[in-house]
């Protein structure tokens, strides 16, 4: 770009005229006495080397609460030599996604089954124990991992249950029509922290006195059914944005309920709503921190709680901009992958 | 050829209290091809749609291939099988190549083995002569395409009856043409066919009879040759003013 390109760039696109030249002025203020003294912290006067909070001497950001507390951040209080367990569950994950894209089509729905049905079953082998692992409990379980455990439970849970919700809503059974519009309602209709409470500390006064069902266990199902009733809302919207002839297309064929709304209905209703049902997974990835009001500690819960260390006090900054990023950078993934399967999926041309 | 394939019997439907189909009797018989017009609103499409119950009657019997159309499940999901339907807006299903458009229903309904539904399925392509399109998607091809593909997937069912809702209602004059082509070769191979349309050179060269409906009741049923030169209901001739003009 020459100078003149620069000038005319800016005159176009900044001051075309005398309102967007405050706007384009103002920006810039804010911009630049915002910006600079936070780079100054976050970087230039920041300690990112260290052992303790005594290392940070230079008045910046002290990067070294970070460095000191991130497998904590990360596991938990899971014990260090059972680590690997967490990462071998989490390698395989990340291997199944990515190579989903690299084979053909015709294994795609295998990897989908092995994610769906088969991986939990070793995901949670390996990281709760068993077959010869030792039993590590879910309350030493937190931090990043436990988030993305409730975030991909509660997606393998919610997703199939909004579905049929979804179908149910719409079935010509009064019965079950009325069962899932009520039950969508309901969970639609009270606060995630209720549903929250009410598995972790209601729901074992209804038990029977010697049953116990796990703590995490009770609050990832809850989360999974609250979600569920959104999703199911979501898929609805899909499944109303198809013509009725298509449903009388797959009948005149001759297919059953089961076979018109798998192979024709839902392929297409699902692609509509892709938006909609990752804004949806995203809510639920950031809502996970609320698992902190019944004890279970997450990412943030880790970070609060290590804040609250009497040798590490007045690190809430460095935190919470270390959880935001953090949060921000998967919801973005989440949100790029998404979008490359719409792309992918758009076979019409109208 | 008088085998009856489908019959009604003082059949009656209402829409609420709308009364659509009035004391319809109606028979069909194996090979018959039987144009139906009349004018909009007149209850033909319903009337069609009757056969393979994606409309259901409250009153009378409708019989296709001697099984009794209920409205329970069971019988209607074994005659669909029997009975292809073409509609006015083809219904292709957008997601899916136009292969598989075909070969689905033969796969999921008939059980056949993948790589015999799309022999099937290109074996039709072909004789709707869109086979070199197999792999495109419904978008991508223009509406006389789309038709002719759809009429394709309703054969790879190989049904014995073949209804036709307005098949070219939604085409521009030229399409027209390519898809009358292709039904009329169904014809000559013998297929049983229902047909809803306002073609009346098409129904002169291929129907055995023609029904002309109007409010809900069949107004006139005659042997197409009849029907053109001594209709006699005041309705009939009028209507057939108009669209012969």
């Amino acid at each position: 770009m020459n100078k003149e390109n620069i000038k005319n760039w800016l005159k176009v696109n900044l001051f075309s005229n005398w309102y967007n030249s405050i706007i384009s002025l103002f920006v810039l203020f804010v911009f630049f006495s915002i910006i600079p003294s936070f780079i100054d912290w976050a970087i230039i006067k920041a300690t990112f080397i260290g052992k303790t909070k005594a290392d940070c001497k230079t008045g910046g950001a002290c990067w070294v609460f970070i460095s000191v507390w991130f497998e904590k951040f990360i596991y938990g209080f899971y014990p260090d030599k059972e680590l690997w367990r967490v990462n071998l569950a989490f390698i395989i994950l990340i291997l199944t996604v990515v190579s989903a894209f690299f084979v053909k089509p015709k294994i795609k729905p295998f990897i989908l089954f092995f994610l769906i049905f088969i991986f939990p079953i070793i995901g949670f082998v390996l990281i709760h124990g068993g077959f010869g692992l030792e039993n590590v409990e879910t309350r030493v379980w937190g931090g990043l991992s436990l988030t993305f455990m409730l975030t991909f439970f509660g997606i393998i849970f919610a997703f199939p249950l909004g579905v049929l919700l979804a179908l149910g809503k719409r079935s010509e059974l009064p019965v079950i029509k009325y069962f899932c519009i009520v039950f969508v309602e309901f969970w639609r209709g009270i606060p995630l922290i209720t549903v929250l409470f009410a598995a972790a500390i209601m729901f074992p006064l209804l038990l029977p006195a010697n049953t116990s069902v796990d703590k995490l266990l009770r609050v990832a199902i809850g989360l999974g059914i609250f979600e569920s009733a959104y999703v199911a809302e979501v898929i609805r919207g899909g499944l109303q944005s198809l013509p009725k002839g298509q449903y009388e297309a797959a009948k005149s064929l001759g297919m059953s309920y089961w076979k018109m709304n798998f192979l024709i209905i839902l392929p297409q209703a699902i692609k509509t709503v892709i938006p909609g049902l990752t804004n949806t997974f995203i809510a639920l990835f950031k809502d996970t921190p609320l698992i902190i009001l019944v004890g279970l500690l997450e990412l943030l819960g880790m970070v609060n709680l290590a804040k609250s260390n009497s040798y590490w006090l007045g690190m809430a900054i460095e935190g919470y901009i270390f959880v935001g990023i953090i949060f921000w950078f998967f919801s973005y993934l989440l949100s790029r992958y998404t979008q490359s399967l719409e792309k992918k999926f758009s076979t019409e041309r109208h | 050829m008088s085998e009856k394939i489908i019959e009604f019997k003082n059949v009656n439907k209402w829409y609420g209290k709308f009364h659509v189909l009035k004391d319809i009797n109606l028979f069909v018989n194996k090979g018959e091809k039987i144009i139906i017009c009349g004018p909009s609103g007149s209850g033909k499409s319903t009337l069609i749609r009757c056969i393979n119950g994606l409309e259901q009657h409250q009153d009378g019997n409708i019989i296709v291939e001697g099984i009794e159309l209920d409205n329970t499940l069971k019988n209607i999901d074994k005659i669909r099988g029997d009975v292809g339907m073409v509609f006015q807006q083809f219904n292709l299903f957008p997601h899916l190549t136009i292969l598989d458009n075909c070969a689905l229903a033969p796969a999921w309904v008939k059980k056949i083995p993948k790589k015999r539904s799309e022999e099937i399925a290109m074996e039709y392509l072909k004789k709707v002569r869109i086979s070199e399109q197999a792999l495109k998607y419904p978008g991508q091809l223009s509406g006389g395409q789309q038709q002719r593909a759809a009429i394709a997937r309703a054969l790879c069912m190989e049904p014995k009856i073949m209804l036709f809702d307005e098949p070219t209602s939604a085409l521009d004059a030229e399409m027209i043409k390519e898809v009358l082509e292709i039904m009329t070769d169904l014809a000559k191979a013998g297929m049983t066919m229902v047909v809803v349309s306002h073609e009346m050179g098409f129904a002169k060269t291929v129907a055995d009879r023609v029904i002309f409906m109007d409010e809900g009741k069949i107004i006139e049923t005659k042997k197409t040759k009849d029907f053109f030169e001594n209709p006699e209901n005041d309705r009939t001739k009028l209507f057939l003013s108009q669209i012969l003009r």
